[in-house]
């Protein structure tokens, strides 16, 4: 079947690195082309970061890891449909490189393999459990009133 | 990569792609743990059908069988695996191709 781990692609913007640098890096490009409603951004690694959809009323957090102006920027997040207390997330690193008068964009995104810790774990069928468990924990609570 | 994800995977998609297994799958997320009696008076399904499935799941490791009243097996829906069927779901649906246009797009609308 081929579990995709990475995804990369490379475009050729017709606009020097310092422009693109600042679309990737910044609040108001983040929050213009990639998120369509609004971002914030702590520009340094371990910084915080979000961009928000309206129309899918959906925010992403993201971790700053990578800040090599204007070379190179790489941050974190959670991987999109998984529980939100799940830690795995996907590392996406874009590299600008000058071309020409333009940059050579390049961003790989990583990590959509990693198999959870606990995949055949005991540990995990108690998170599997967890509604069960706190159902029965509000029975004792119930009945100990 | 680890060498079980895919398949792991493999697993989600062939389960998912019966309906039988599908509706069985569907009615334990729903409804929470059943006996292969009680997904028989739910489902349009006979109750040795849905056991042979039940059989099958719980091999592949999607559903968790455990003792229940009067002797009965209960299965639980596991969602280990269903996690990970939405990783390989995930890098499907990550669409860079759709940002990255949208990025050239706002870099030649944007002055300087």
């Amino acid at each position: 079947m081929g579990f995709p781990d990475r995804i990369e692609r490379t475009v050729e913007l017709a606009h020097p690195p310092a422009k693109v640098w600042a679309a990737l890096t910044t609040a108001e490009g983040l929050g213009t082309w990639f998120g369509t409603a609004g971002a914030q951004i702590d520009l340094r690694p371990g910084g915080s970061a979000w961009m928000r959809w309206d129309e899918e009323a959906f925010t992403a957090d993201m971790r700053v890891e990578r800040v090599e102006e204007p070379a190179v920027f790489g941050y974190t997040w959670h991987i999109y449909g998984l529980p939100e207390e799940d830690p795995r997330r996907t590392y996406v690193e874009f590299t600008l490189e000058p071309s020409g008068a333009g940059t050579r964009l390049t961003v790989v995104e990583s990590g959509f393999a990693q198999l959870p810790d606990d995949v055949y774990h005991k540990a995990f069928d108690g998170n599997t459990d967890g509604w069960a468990k706190e159902l029965g924990e509000l029975a004792d609570y119930l009945d100990a009133a | 990569m680890p060498p079980d994800i895919e398949a792991v995977a493999e697993q989600v998609f062939a389960a998912l792609a019966d309906p039988t297994r599908r509706a069985i799958l569907a009615a334990l997320a729903s409804g929470g743990p059943a006996t292969a009696t009680d997904l028989a008076s739910r489902l349009p399904i006979t109750r040795q059908a849905i056991a042979k499935h039940l059989t099958l799941l719980a091999e592949a490791g999607l559903v968790t069988a455990e003792p229940g009243e009067r002797r009965r097996v209960r299965y639980r829906l596991r969602s280990a695996p269903m996690q990970v069927a939405q990783q390989f779901l995930a890098a499907l649906a990550r669409d860079w191709d759709g940002a990255l246009g949208a990025l050239r797009d706002h870099l030649d609308q944007s002055a300087g």
